[in-house]
Protein backbone atom coordinates (compact mmCIF):
# COMPACT_ATOMS: atom_id res chain seq x y z
CA UNK A 1 0.00 0.00 0.00
CA UNK A 2 1.57 3.40 -0.59
CA UNK A 3 2.20 5.75 2.16
CA UNK A 4 -0.63 8.08 0.72
CA UNK A 5 -3.72 5.16 1.21
CA UNK A 6 -2.50 4.64 4.65
CA UNK A 7 -2.45 8.04 5.56
CA UNK A 8 -6.37 7.59 4.04
CA UNK A 9 -6.78 5.31 6.77
CA UNK A 10 -5.51 6.19 9.80
CA UNK A 11 -7.59 8.67 10.82
CA UNK A 12 -10.77 5.94 10.15
CA UNK A 13 -8.42 2.95 12.00
CA UNK A 14 -8.08 5.60 15.03
CA UNK A 15 -12.02 6.03 14.82
CA UNK A 16 -13.42 2.78 14.02
CA UNK A 17 -13.08 1.34 18.15
CA UNK A 18 -15.08 4.32 19.71
CA UNK A 19 -17.33 4.67 16.80
CA UNK A 20 -18.07 1.14 16.30
CA UNK A 21 -18.80 0.98 20.27
CA UNK A 22 -20.75 4.35 20.13
CA UNK A 23 -22.79 2.49 17.43
CA UNK A 24 -23.10 -0.42 19.21
CA UNK A 25 -24.61 0.91 22.36
CA UNK A 26 -25.77 4.45 21.58
CA UNK A 27 -27.66 4.45 18.38
CA UNK A 28 -28.73 0.73 18.22
CA UNK A 29 -30.09 1.08 21.62
CA UNK A 30 -32.08 3.98 20.34
CA UNK A 31 -33.26 2.21 17.48
CA UNK A 32 -34.97 -0.31 20.24
CA UNK A 33 -36.37 1.98 22.14
CA UNK A 34 -38.34 3.54 19.07
CA UNK A 35 -39.07 0.21 18.34
CA UNK A 36 -40.38 -0.42 21.57
CA UNK A 37 -42.56 2.48 21.53
CA UNK A 38 -44.43 1.07 18.68
CA UNK A 39 -45.13 -1.36 20.35
CA UNK A 40 -48.32 -2.92 23.02
CA UNK A 41 -47.70 -4.63 25.90
CA UNK A 42 -44.79 -5.97 27.08
CA UNK A 43 -41.82 -7.63 24.57
CA UNK A 44 -43.26 -11.23 25.18
CA UNK A 45 -46.67 -10.72 24.20
CA UNK A 46 -47.99 -9.11 21.59
CA UNK A 47 -46.03 -7.05 18.58
CA UNK A 48 -48.38 -4.78 17.33
CA UNK A 49 -47.60 -1.55 15.40
CA UNK A 50 -48.72 1.70 17.10
CA UNK A 51 -48.67 5.26 17.44
CA UNK A 52 -51.30 4.84 20.57
CA UNK A 53 -47.99 4.97 23.11
CA UNK A 54 -47.45 8.50 21.73
CA UNK A 55 -50.89 9.65 22.29
CA UNK A 56 -51.92 7.85 25.08
CA UNK A 57 -48.89 9.32 26.73
CA UNK A 58 -48.89 12.47 25.73
CA UNK A 59 -52.53 12.50 26.46
CA UNK A 60 -52.46 10.95 30.15
CA UNK A 61 -49.17 12.62 31.27
CA UNK A 62 -49.07 15.92 29.51
CA UNK A 63 -49.49 17.70 33.27
CA UNK A 64 -45.98 16.17 33.92
CA UNK A 65 -45.02 17.32 30.64
CA UNK A 66 -45.60 20.64 30.96
CA UNK A 67 -44.65 20.81 34.28
CA UNK A 68 -40.88 19.57 32.96
CA UNK A 69 -40.43 21.98 30.48
CA UNK A 70 -41.64 24.55 33.19
CA UNK A 71 -39.38 23.33 36.12
CA UNK A 72 -36.15 22.86 33.38
CA UNK A 73 -36.95 26.41 31.64
CA UNK A 74 -37.69 27.98 34.99
CA UNK A 75 -34.14 26.72 36.15
CA UNK A 76 -32.05 27.37 33.21
CA UNK A 77 -33.28 30.86 33.69
CA UNK A 78 -32.31 30.78 37.40
CA UNK A 79 -29.32 29.20 36.96
CA UNK A 80 -28.10 31.98 33.27
CA UNK A 81 -29.06 34.50 35.89
CA UNK A 82 -27.15 33.41 38.67
CA UNK A 83 -23.97 32.33 36.79
CA UNK A 84 -23.11 35.24 34.54
CA UNK A 85 -22.27 37.82 37.14
CA UNK A 86 -19.92 34.93 38.68
CA UNK A 87 -18.67 33.69 35.59
CA UNK A 88 -17.84 37.80 34.51
CA UNK A 89 -16.20 38.28 37.68
CA UNK A 90 -13.92 34.73 37.37
CA UNK A 91 -13.16 35.85 33.91
CA UNK A 92 -12.26 39.48 33.69
CA UNK A 93 -11.32 39.62 37.56
CA UNK A 94 -9.84 36.37 38.66
CA UNK A 95 -6.52 37.52 37.36
CA UNK A 96 -4.09 34.54 38.47
CA UNK A 97 -6.36 33.13 40.94
CA UNK A 98 -8.46 32.31 38.12
CA UNK A 99 -8.22 28.37 38.17
CA UNK A 100 -8.35 28.14 41.97
CA UNK A 101 -12.06 29.98 41.54
CA UNK A 102 -13.36 27.39 38.66
CA UNK A 103 -12.41 25.10 40.97
CA UNK A 104 -15.34 26.00 43.56
CA UNK A 105 -17.78 26.05 40.30
CA UNK A 106 -16.34 22.98 39.67
CA UNK A 107 -16.24 21.72 43.20
CA UNK A 108 -19.91 20.78 43.81
CA UNK A 109 -19.59 18.14 41.13
CA UNK A 110 -17.33 16.09 43.19
CA UNK A 111 -20.18 15.34 45.68
CA UNK A 112 -21.88 12.32 44.31
CA UNK A 113 -25.23 13.78 42.81
CA UNK A 114 -27.85 12.30 44.98
CA UNK A 115 -25.65 13.33 48.08
CA UNK A 116 -25.82 16.85 47.08
CA UNK A 117 -29.27 16.46 46.80
CA UNK A 118 -29.80 14.92 50.20
CA UNK A 119 -27.78 18.31 51.29
CA UNK A 120 -30.22 19.95 49.97
CA UNK A 121 -33.00 18.55 51.90
CA UNK A 122 -30.99 19.09 55.07
CA UNK A 123 -30.75 22.85 54.07
CA UNK A 124 -34.14 23.22 53.02
CA UNK A 125 -36.04 21.11 56.28
CA UNK A 126 -39.08 22.31 58.11
CA UNK A 127 -36.49 22.53 60.81
CA UNK A 128 -33.61 23.85 58.73
CA UNK A 129 -32.33 27.30 58.88
CA UNK A 130 -33.99 28.79 55.60
CA UNK A 131 -37.40 28.14 56.28
CA UNK A 132 -36.68 29.49 60.07
CA UNK A 133 -35.74 32.61 58.49
CA UNK A 134 -38.37 32.07 55.66
CA UNK A 135 -40.43 32.31 58.64
CA UNK A 136 -39.82 34.88 60.95
CA UNK A 137 -39.59 37.31 57.94
CA UNK A 138 -43.20 36.27 57.03
CA UNK A 139 -42.90 35.32 53.31
CA UNK A 140 -43.66 31.68 54.77
CA UNK A 141 -46.28 31.25 57.53
CA UNK A 142 -45.79 30.05 60.15
CA UNK A 143 -46.51 26.04 59.15
CA UNK A 144 -45.39 26.70 55.54
CA UNK A 145 -42.36 24.29 54.45
CA UNK A 146 -40.14 24.46 51.29
CA UNK A 147 -39.49 20.96 51.07
CA UNK A 148 -42.52 19.15 48.93
CA UNK A 149 -43.00 22.40 47.06
CA UNK A 150 -42.27 23.42 43.28
CA UNK A 151 -39.71 25.86 44.87
CA UNK A 152 -37.20 22.98 46.49
CA UNK A 153 -37.43 21.42 42.98
CA UNK A 154 -36.81 24.13 40.73
CA UNK A 155 -33.80 25.29 43.30
CA UNK A 156 -32.52 21.45 43.68
CA UNK A 157 -32.40 21.56 39.40
CA UNK A 158 -30.84 25.54 39.37
CA UNK A 159 -28.67 23.97 41.72
CA UNK A 160 -27.29 20.65 40.36
CA UNK A 161 -26.72 21.97 36.66
CA UNK A 162 -25.55 25.10 37.40
CA UNK A 163 -21.72 24.42 36.38
CA UNK A 164 -23.18 23.43 33.26
CA UNK A 165 -23.74 26.92 32.88
CA UNK A 166 -21.30 28.50 34.49
CA UNK A 167 -18.33 26.97 32.52
CA UNK A 168 -19.59 27.29 28.84
CA UNK A 169 -20.32 31.36 30.17
CA UNK A 170 -16.83 31.63 31.65
CA UNK A 171 -14.67 30.25 28.52
CA UNK A 172 -16.78 32.78 25.97
CA UNK A 173 -15.91 35.14 27.76
CA UNK A 174 -12.40 35.23 28.37
CA UNK A 175 -11.93 34.43 25.34
CA UNK A 176 -13.57 38.21 24.37
CA UNK A 177 -10.61 40.45 23.11
CA UNK A 178 -10.30 43.05 26.01
CA UNK A 179 -9.08 45.88 23.50
CA UNK A 180 -12.25 45.70 21.71
CA UNK A 181 -14.04 46.92 25.23
CA UNK A 182 -10.75 49.57 25.32
CA UNK A 183 -11.53 50.35 22.06
CA UNK A 184 -15.82 50.91 22.92
CA UNK A 185 -14.95 52.44 25.71
CA UNK A 186 -12.49 54.97 23.75
CA UNK A 187 -14.98 55.76 21.20
CA UNK A 188 -16.93 57.21 24.43
CA UNK A 189 -19.45 54.76 24.83
CA UNK A 190 -20.09 54.10 28.72
CA UNK A 191 -19.56 50.78 30.61
CA UNK A 192 -23.56 49.59 30.13
CA UNK A 193 -23.46 50.35 26.75
CA UNK A 194 -20.01 48.66 26.01
CA UNK A 195 -21.26 45.87 27.72
CA UNK A 196 -24.26 45.52 25.91
CA UNK A 197 -22.75 46.22 22.75
CA UNK A 198 -19.38 44.25 22.87
CA UNK A 199 -19.47 41.70 25.81
CA UNK A 200 -22.84 40.31 25.87
CA UNK A 201 -23.06 39.47 21.85
CA UNK A 202 -19.22 38.12 22.19
CA UNK A 203 -20.41 35.72 24.77
CA UNK A 204 -23.88 34.77 23.44
CA UNK A 205 -21.97 31.26 22.11
CA UNK A 206 -21.64 30.24 26.15
CA UNK A 207 -24.84 31.67 27.00
CA UNK A 208 -26.68 29.35 24.05
CA UNK A 209 -24.62 26.33 24.80
CA UNK A 210 -25.10 26.35 28.77
CA UNK A 211 -28.60 27.39 28.67
CA UNK A 212 -28.63 24.08 26.34
CA UNK A 213 -26.15 22.02 28.53
CA UNK A 214 -28.14 23.21 31.61
CA UNK A 215 -31.78 22.50 29.85
CA UNK A 216 -31.44 19.05 28.53
CA UNK A 217 -30.19 17.13 31.78
CA UNK A 218 -32.88 19.18 33.61
CA UNK A 219 -35.78 18.14 31.37
CA UNK A 220 -35.16 14.31 32.33
CA UNK A 221 -34.51 14.78 35.66
CA UNK A 222 -36.41 12.74 38.57
CA UNK A 223 -33.97 12.75 41.27
CA UNK A 224 -35.01 16.54 42.37
CA UNK A 225 -38.45 15.84 42.48
CA UNK A 226 -38.57 12.53 43.82
CA UNK A 227 -36.35 13.66 46.82
CA UNK A 228 -36.96 17.58 47.24
CA UNK A 229 -40.83 17.66 46.40
CA UNK A 230 -44.05 15.41 46.02
CA UNK A 231 -46.08 13.37 43.50
CA UNK A 232 -47.60 17.47 43.34
CA UNK A 233 -44.26 17.53 41.68
CA UNK A 234 -43.39 14.82 39.53
CA UNK A 235 -41.95 15.44 36.30
CA UNK A 236 -41.76 12.96 33.23
CA UNK A 237 -38.68 11.58 34.04
CA UNK A 238 -40.37 10.31 37.23
CA UNK A 239 -43.30 9.07 35.00
CA UNK A 240 -40.94 7.24 32.57
CA UNK A 241 -38.89 5.50 35.61
CA UNK A 242 -41.88 4.51 36.89
CA UNK A 243 -43.06 2.70 34.03
CA UNK A 244 -40.12 1.40 33.47
CA UNK A 245 -38.64 -0.17 36.55
CA UNK A 246 -41.55 -0.58 38.47
CA UNK A 247 -44.77 -1.03 36.60
CA UNK A 248 -43.05 -2.51 33.17
CA UNK A 249 -44.92 -0.61 30.91
CA UNK A 250 -42.43 -0.63 28.35
CA UNK A 251 -44.34 0.81 25.24
CA UNK A 252 -45.51 3.76 26.86
CA UNK A 253 -42.61 4.81 28.58
CA UNK A 254 -40.14 4.51 25.78
CA UNK A 255 -43.20 6.89 23.48
CA UNK A 256 -42.32 9.42 26.20
CA UNK A 257 -38.96 9.01 26.39
CA UNK A 258 -39.01 9.77 22.34
CA UNK A 259 -41.19 12.86 23.16
CA UNK A 260 -38.86 14.04 25.51
CA UNK A 261 -35.90 12.93 23.14
CA UNK A 262 -37.28 14.72 20.06
CA UNK A 263 -38.20 18.36 22.46
CA UNK A 264 -34.21 18.26 22.73
CA UNK A 265 -33.45 17.63 19.01
CA UNK A 266 -35.55 20.31 17.98
CA UNK A 267 -33.72 22.74 20.54
CA UNK A 268 -30.33 21.45 19.62
CA UNK A 269 -30.70 22.10 15.72
CA UNK A 270 -31.87 25.38 16.43
CA UNK A 271 -28.61 25.66 18.31
CA UNK A 272 -26.42 24.18 15.58
CA UNK A 273 -28.41 26.35 13.28
CA UNK A 274 -27.20 29.59 15.23
CA UNK A 275 -23.95 28.56 15.66
CA UNK A 276 -22.22 25.23 12.94
CA UNK A 277 -22.01 22.02 14.44
CA UNK A 278 -18.35 22.53 14.76
CA UNK A 279 -18.19 25.30 17.26
CA UNK A 280 -21.74 23.48 19.14
CA UNK A 281 -19.09 20.68 20.07
CA UNK A 282 -16.06 23.09 20.77
CA UNK A 283 -18.29 25.55 22.92
CA UNK A 284 -19.70 22.49 24.94
CA UNK A 285 -16.93 22.23 27.44
CA UNK B 1 -17.34 50.80 44.25
CA UNK B 2 -18.26 48.66 41.54
CA UNK B 3 -15.82 46.28 41.54
CA UNK B 4 -16.41 45.87 45.06
CA UNK B 5 -20.25 45.14 44.29
CA UNK B 6 -19.36 42.59 41.57
CA UNK B 7 -16.18 40.63 43.88
CA UNK B 8 -18.76 40.59 46.36
CA UNK B 9 -21.30 38.51 44.61
CA UNK B 10 -18.72 36.76 43.31
CA UNK B 11 -17.86 35.25 47.11
CA UNK B 12 -21.35 35.19 47.95
CA UNK B 13 -22.14 32.98 44.56
CA UNK B 14 -19.58 31.00 45.46
CA UNK B 15 -20.17 30.35 49.08
CA UNK B 16 -23.86 29.21 47.80
CA UNK B 17 -22.19 26.95 45.58
CA UNK B 18 -20.05 25.53 48.28
CA UNK B 19 -22.72 25.18 50.62
CA UNK B 20 -23.77 21.86 50.25
CA UNK B 21 -21.05 20.48 50.15
CA UNK B 22 -20.65 21.98 53.87
CA UNK B 23 -23.46 20.70 54.98
CA UNK B 24 -22.31 17.04 53.46
CA UNK B 25 -18.92 17.27 55.45
CA UNK B 26 -20.54 18.84 58.40
CA UNK B 27 -22.86 16.57 58.88
CA UNK B 28 -20.44 13.16 58.21
CA UNK B 29 -19.89 14.07 62.16
CA UNK B 30 -23.17 14.28 63.23
CA UNK B 31 -24.90 11.60 65.61
CA UNK B 32 -28.19 11.38 64.52
CA UNK B 33 -30.84 9.94 67.01
CA UNK B 34 -33.33 7.86 64.93
CA UNK B 35 -32.55 7.01 61.40
CA UNK B 36 -32.39 10.42 59.81
CA UNK B 37 -29.29 11.96 59.47
CA UNK B 38 -31.13 15.36 58.46
CA UNK B 39 -31.41 17.42 61.74
CA UNK B 40 -27.87 18.47 63.88
CA UNK B 41 -27.95 15.99 66.72
CA UNK B 42 -23.90 16.29 68.31
CA UNK B 43 -20.26 15.64 67.39
CA UNK B 44 -19.07 12.32 67.12
CA UNK B 45 -16.42 10.85 65.29
CA UNK B 46 -17.83 7.33 64.96
CA UNK B 47 -19.05 7.74 61.76
CA UNK B 48 -15.53 8.37 59.78
CA UNK B 49 -13.75 5.56 62.21
CA UNK B 50 -15.94 2.65 61.08
CA UNK B 51 -17.25 4.64 57.41
CA UNK B 52 -18.59 0.50 56.40
CA UNK B 53 -20.76 0.47 59.50
CA UNK B 54 -23.73 0.21 57.55
CA UNK B 55 -25.03 -3.05 55.96
CA UNK B 56 -23.79 -3.61 52.49
CA UNK B 57 -22.02 0.11 51.91
CA UNK B 58 -18.89 -1.49 51.42
CA UNK B 59 -19.37 -3.60 48.84
CA UNK B 60 -21.30 -1.30 46.64
CA UNK B 61 -18.37 1.39 47.36
CA UNK B 62 -16.23 -1.36 45.73
CA UNK B 63 -18.97 -2.35 43.34
CA UNK B 64 -18.14 1.29 42.19
CA UNK B 65 -14.16 1.96 42.35
CA UNK B 66 -14.07 -1.44 40.15
CA UNK B 67 -16.40 -0.56 37.21
CA UNK B 68 -14.93 3.31 37.37
CA UNK B 69 -11.32 1.55 36.75
CA UNK B 70 -12.30 -0.84 34.12
CA UNK B 71 -14.71 2.19 32.68
CA UNK B 72 -11.34 4.81 32.82
CA UNK B 73 -8.83 2.45 30.73
CA UNK B 74 -11.82 1.29 28.39
CA UNK B 75 -13.54 5.03 27.54
CA UNK B 76 -10.25 7.25 27.44
CA UNK B 77 -8.43 4.55 25.18
CA UNK B 78 -11.24 4.83 22.83
CA UNK B 79 -11.76 8.26 23.43
CA UNK B 80 -8.56 9.01 22.77
CA UNK B 81 -7.97 7.82 19.48
CA UNK B 82 -11.04 9.33 18.43
CA UNK B 83 -9.96 12.83 19.80
CA UNK B 84 -6.48 12.12 18.16
CA UNK B 85 -8.42 11.21 14.63
CA UNK B 86 -10.72 14.50 14.83
CA UNK B 87 -7.23 16.80 15.59
CA UNK B 88 -4.68 15.38 13.21
CA UNK B 89 -6.68 14.44 10.20
CA UNK B 90 -9.03 15.98 7.56
CA UNK B 91 -11.22 13.47 6.31
CA UNK B 92 -14.99 12.97 5.16
CA UNK B 93 -17.35 12.46 7.43
CA UNK B 94 -15.54 14.33 10.21
CA UNK B 95 -19.27 16.42 10.61
CA UNK B 96 -20.64 13.35 10.98
CA UNK B 97 -18.23 11.91 13.42
CA UNK B 98 -18.55 15.33 15.63
CA UNK B 99 -21.88 14.84 15.49
CA UNK B 100 -22.60 10.88 16.83
CA UNK B 101 -19.95 12.39 19.35
CA UNK B 102 -22.03 15.08 20.70
CA UNK B 103 -25.07 12.92 20.38
CA UNK B 104 -24.63 10.90 23.88
CA UNK B 105 -23.62 14.51 25.31
CA UNK B 106 -27.05 15.96 24.42
CA UNK B 107 -29.18 12.77 24.91
CA UNK B 108 -31.09 13.19 28.73
CA UNK B 109 -29.84 10.63 30.86
CA UNK B 110 -33.06 9.13 31.13
CA UNK B 111 -33.23 8.58 27.69
CA UNK B 112 -30.05 6.54 27.27
CA UNK B 113 -30.19 4.37 30.30
CA UNK B 114 -33.99 3.59 28.75
CA UNK B 115 -32.65 2.57 25.49
CA UNK B 116 -30.01 0.60 26.79
CA UNK B 117 -32.38 -0.96 29.26
CA UNK B 118 -34.39 -2.08 26.43
CA UNK B 119 -31.54 -3.52 24.17
CA UNK B 120 -30.58 -5.95 26.99
CA UNK B 121 -34.32 -6.81 27.84
CA UNK B 122 -34.65 -7.53 24.25
CA UNK B 123 -31.36 -9.72 23.69
CA UNK B 124 -32.04 -11.23 27.25
CA UNK B 125 -28.53 -9.97 29.21
CA UNK B 126 -28.52 -10.55 32.63
CA UNK B 127 -28.68 -7.23 33.65
CA UNK B 128 -25.22 -6.38 36.62
CA UNK B 129 -22.04 -5.58 36.66
CA UNK B 130 -20.85 -5.88 33.29
CA UNK B 131 -24.38 -4.16 31.93
CA UNK B 132 -23.32 -1.23 34.03
CA UNK B 133 -19.75 -1.15 32.59
CA UNK B 134 -21.03 -1.18 29.20
CA UNK B 135 -23.56 1.35 29.39
CA UNK B 136 -20.97 3.98 31.69
CA UNK B 137 -18.27 3.34 28.78
CA UNK B 138 -20.57 3.85 26.33
CA UNK B 139 -21.92 7.39 28.07
CA UNK B 140 -18.09 8.32 29.16
CA UNK B 141 -16.31 8.32 25.89
CA UNK B 142 -17.92 11.42 24.12
CA UNK B 143 -16.69 13.03 27.75
CA UNK B 144 -13.15 12.02 26.98
CA UNK B 145 -13.05 13.16 23.31
CA UNK B 146 -14.38 16.42 24.43
CA UNK B 147 -11.68 17.04 27.06
CA UNK B 148 -8.53 15.68 25.25
CA UNK B 149 -9.88 17.20 21.99
CA UNK B 150 -9.77 20.94 23.61
CA UNK B 151 -6.37 20.32 25.27
CA UNK B 152 -4.79 18.37 21.72
CA UNK B 153 -5.68 21.91 19.59
CA UNK B 154 -2.72 23.29 20.01
CA UNK B 155 -0.29 19.90 19.24
CA UNK B 156 2.41 20.40 16.74
CA UNK B 157 2.81 17.84 14.60
CA UNK B 158 6.34 19.29 13.38
CA UNK B 159 7.39 17.27 16.35
CA UNK B 160 6.40 13.98 15.26
CA UNK B 161 7.75 14.83 11.46
CA UNK B 162 11.32 16.00 13.09
CA UNK B 163 11.23 12.29 15.02
CA UNK B 164 10.20 10.64 11.49
CA UNK B 165 13.37 12.54 10.11
CA UNK B 166 15.67 11.79 12.51
CA UNK B 167 15.31 7.78 11.82
CA UNK B 168 12.21 7.31 14.34
CA UNK B 169 10.38 3.96 13.66
CA UNK B 170 6.89 5.25 14.40
CA UNK B 171 6.67 3.08 17.33
CA UNK B 172 9.03 5.19 18.87
CA UNK B 173 8.54 8.45 17.93
CA UNK B 174 4.66 7.59 19.44
CA UNK B 175 6.53 6.68 22.82
CA UNK B 176 9.18 9.00 23.55
CA UNK B 177 7.35 12.34 21.20
CA UNK B 178 3.54 11.80 20.74
CA UNK B 179 2.32 9.65 24.28
CA UNK B 180 4.65 12.64 26.44
CA UNK B 181 2.66 15.41 24.38
CA UNK B 182 -0.68 14.37 24.87
CA UNK B 183 -0.25 12.61 28.24
CA UNK B 184 -1.76 15.77 29.96
CA UNK B 185 -4.52 15.69 27.96
CA UNK B 186 -5.31 11.79 28.10
CA UNK B 187 -5.00 12.09 32.26
CA UNK B 188 -7.70 14.97 32.15
CA UNK B 189 -9.65 12.63 29.81
CA UNK B 190 -9.35 9.58 32.23
CA UNK B 191 -9.91 11.51 35.33
CA UNK B 192 -13.20 13.06 34.05
CA UNK B 193 -14.09 9.56 32.75
CA UNK B 194 -13.49 7.98 36.31
CA UNK B 195 -15.52 11.24 37.55
CA UNK B 196 -18.47 10.68 35.82
CA UNK B 197 -18.41 7.07 36.85
CA UNK B 198 -18.41 7.05 39.95
CA UNK B 199 -21.31 9.53 40.25
CA UNK B 200 -23.82 8.46 37.73
CA UNK B 201 -26.77 6.92 39.06
CA UNK B 202 -29.63 7.72 36.60
CA UNK B 203 -28.21 5.19 33.74
CA UNK B 204 -26.74 2.94 36.10
CA UNK B 205 -30.29 2.32 38.16
CA UNK B 206 -31.48 1.43 34.64
CA UNK B 207 -28.85 -0.90 33.81
CA UNK B 208 -28.09 -2.69 36.80
CA UNK B 209 -30.59 -4.73 37.74
CA UNK B 210 -29.93 -6.26 41.46
CA UNK B 211 -25.89 -4.92 41.45
CA UNK B 212 -25.49 -1.90 43.72
CA UNK B 213 -22.96 0.85 42.89
CA UNK B 214 -22.70 3.42 45.80
CA UNK B 215 -25.04 6.00 44.22
CA UNK B 216 -28.18 2.93 43.63
CA UNK B 217 -27.21 2.13 47.26
CA UNK B 218 -27.90 5.93 48.49
CA UNK B 219 -30.97 5.76 46.54
CA UNK B 220 -32.49 2.64 48.23
CA UNK B 221 -31.23 4.19 51.62
CA UNK B 222 -33.26 7.15 51.09
CA UNK B 223 -36.61 5.18 52.17
CA UNK B 224 -35.20 3.89 54.75
CA UNK B 225 -32.81 6.85 56.04
CA UNK B 226 -29.55 7.55 54.86
CA UNK B 227 -26.49 6.71 57.39
CA UNK B 228 -23.72 9.52 57.83
CA UNK B 229 -21.27 6.93 56.53
CA UNK B 230 -22.85 8.23 53.03
CA UNK B 231 -21.46 11.73 54.23
CA UNK B 232 -18.01 10.27 54.87
CA UNK B 233 -17.81 8.10 51.68
CA UNK B 234 -18.94 11.43 49.84
CA UNK B 235 -16.59 13.50 51.92
CA UNK B 236 -13.98 11.36 50.59
CA UNK B 237 -14.77 11.03 46.97
CA UNK B 238 -14.67 15.02 47.26
CA UNK B 239 -11.50 15.32 48.85
CA UNK B 240 -9.41 12.80 46.77
CA UNK B 241 -11.45 14.50 43.66
CA UNK B 242 -10.72 18.05 44.44
CA UNK B 243 -6.63 16.76 45.35
CA UNK B 244 -6.51 15.24 42.07
CA UNK B 245 -7.47 18.31 39.61
CA UNK B 246 -5.37 20.52 42.23
CA UNK B 247 -2.58 17.74 41.19
CA UNK B 248 -3.27 17.78 37.68
CA UNK B 249 -3.31 22.01 37.50
CA UNK B 250 0.15 21.93 39.65
CA UNK B 251 1.43 19.31 37.10
CA UNK B 252 0.29 20.81 34.01
CA UNK B 253 1.70 24.47 34.92
CA UNK B 254 5.14 22.96 35.65
CA UNK B 255 4.97 21.63 32.24
CA UNK B 256 4.72 24.79 30.93
CA UNK B 257 7.13 27.00 32.87
CA UNK B 258 9.69 24.17 32.31
CA UNK B 259 8.65 24.38 28.05
CA UNK B 260 9.14 28.43 28.53
CA UNK B 261 12.58 28.04 30.26
CA UNK B 262 13.39 25.26 27.74
CA UNK B 263 12.55 27.65 24.79
CA UNK B 264 13.72 30.27 26.43
CA UNK B 265 17.06 28.77 26.95
CA UNK B 266 17.07 28.19 22.99
CA UNK B 267 16.22 31.56 22.22
CA UNK B 268 19.19 32.74 24.22
CA UNK B 269 21.26 30.40 22.69
CA UNK B 270 20.87 31.85 19.31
Amino acid sequence: MTLRGRRGLTPYLLLLPGVAFLAAFFLVPLYYLFNTSLQEGTFTTTFTWAWENYSDAIGQFDEQFVRSLKYAGIATALALGISYPLAYWIAVRGGRWKNLLLLFIIAPFFVTYLIRTLAWLTILSDDGFVVDVLQTVGILSDDGRLLATSTAVVAGITYNFLPFMALPLYVSIEQIDGRLIEAAQDLYASRARAFLRVTLPLSLPGVFAGTLLTFIPAVGDFINAQLLGAPGQYMIGNVIQSRFLQLGEYGQAAALSFVVMGAVLVLMLIYAKVLGSERLTGAGI
Amino acid sequence: MRHHLLTAYGVLALGYLMLPVGVVVVFSFNDPVGKFNYTWKGFTLDNWAHPTGAPGIGEAVTTSLEIAAIVTVVATLLGTLIAMALVRYGFRGRGLTNFLIFMPISTPEIVFGASLLTLFLNFGVQLGFWTIVIAHIAFDISFVVVTVKARLVGFDRSLEEAAADLYATPFASFRRVTLPLIAPAVLAGGLLAFALSIDDFVITFFTAGIEQTFPVWVWGAVRIGVPPQVNVIGTIIFAVAVGLMLANTLWQRRREQAAMAATGAAATDW
